[in-house]
C-alpha cells in the first residue's frame, strides 16, 4: 500500500467498521469499551482498528494508559473534502452551463 | 430549484449526482449525447475547450473526448457505450486510459412535465481499481478520477 498520507486516510475509511466509529466519535470522545459496545467484536479487533485510525491521524488518544479516550481528529477528512472540491465544481459549472445552453436548444426547437 | 446537484452514494462503490433540468427530456438527452451539444457546455470551470468529442451512441459503440486548457494543457477520456435506450437510459465505460480504473457510468433521463431530472450514478469496479486509482492520481496530480473516487469516500463518512 502506498504509504502518503491521502492513501492512508482512504485505506482508513475502506472498512465500514472504522467509518461507524468515526461517526460514533463526530458526536464526542469515547472510551474504547464504548467504541465496543455496538460491535459484535472482540476488544482486541477494535483496538486494531483504533490503530488504523491513529495511523492515519484520524483520531487522538489521551495519554493515561488505563483510560484513553479516543477523540475523532478531522483534519485528514479536510485534506480530502478539498480534493473532491475540483470534481464538485467541474459538474456545477457545466451543469449551470448546460442550463443556458438548454434554453437556446429550446428556443431553436420553437422557431 | 434545479440549479443544485444533490450527491448521494447507492452503494459502497458508487456515487450519483441528481440535478435537474428546465426542459424536456429529448432536448436534455440530446444535449447529454450528441457531440455538437456536449462540446457547449461539458467543459467544467471556465478556461477549457473541447476540441474532440466523439460518441458513436449505440451499444458496444465507443466514445472519446479530449478537453484543453488555454495553455494548451489536455486532458483525454474515453469509453464504450453497454445500453443505449434512447431519451431515457444509457450506461457506458469511462477510463483516462491505461492505469486507470474503469468506471461504469449511468446516466438516467426522467421527465417531470417539461422538466427532467437527471441521475449520473459512477460506479467503480473494486476496492483494488479504487486503491489504483488513488496511487496513480497522487503521483500524477490531482485529476478528475481522482477526485470523483475522493467525493465518493467523502459522502461515505458525512
Amino acid at each position: 500500500m502506498a504509504d502518503d498520507p491521502l492513501s492512508i486516510t482512504f485505506a482508513a475509511l475502506a472498512d465500514p467498521t472504522r467509518r461507524a466509529i468515526l461517526a460514533r466519535l463526530a458526536e464526542g470522545p469515547a472510551t474504547v469499551k464504548e467504541l465496543s459496545e455496538p460491535f459484535p467484536m472482540s476488544g482486541p479487533a477494535i483496538s486494531k482498528h483504533l490503530k488504523v485510525l491513529e495511523r492515519a491521524g484520524l483520531i487522538s488518544r489521551g495519554r493515561d494508559a488505563q483510560w484513553r479516550p479516543c477523540a475523532l481528529d478531522a483534519t485528514p477528512l479536510r485534506e480530502v473534502s478539498e480534493w473532491a472540491d475540483g470534481y464538485r465544481r467541474f459538474w456545477d459549472a457545466s451543469y449551470r452551463r448546460l442550463d443556458a445552453y438548454l434554453e437556446r436548444m429550446k428556443e431553436q426547437t420553437d422557431e | 430549484m434545479s440549479d443544485t446537484v444533490t450527491w448521494t452514494t447507492p452503494s459502497e462503490v458508487e456515487v450519483a449526482m441528481t440535478r435537474t433540468f428546465n426542459a424536456p427530456q429529448a432536448l436534455v438527452f440530446d444535449a447529454f449525447t450528441r457531440p455538437e451539444h456536449v462540446v457547449h457546455w461539458m467543459l467544467g470551470p471556465e478556461g477549457w475547450t473541447m476540441p474532440v468529442c466523439e460518441i458513436d451512441l449505440r451499444e458496444g459503440g465507443a466514445w472519446h473526448m479530449v478537453w484543453r486548457r488555454e495553455d494548451g494543457r489536455e486532458m483525454a477520456m474515453s469509453g464504450k457505450y453497454l445500453e443505449v435506450a434512447p431519451h431515457s437510459r444509457t450506461v457506458q465505460t469511462e477510463s483516462w486510459g491505461p492505469g486507470w480504473p474503469e468506471t461504469v457510468n449511468t446516466t438516467e433521463f426522467t421527465a417531470s412535465g417539461e422538466r427532467t431530472t437527471v441521475v449520473h450514478t459512477v460506479r467503480f469496479p473494486s476496492r483494488e481499481a479504487r486503491d489504483r486509482a488513488l496511487e496513480t492520481g497522487m503521483r500524477d496530480g490531482a485529476t478528475a478520477s481522482y477526485e470523483r473516487l475522493a467525493e465518493y469516500l467523502v459522502a461515505v463518512v458525512a
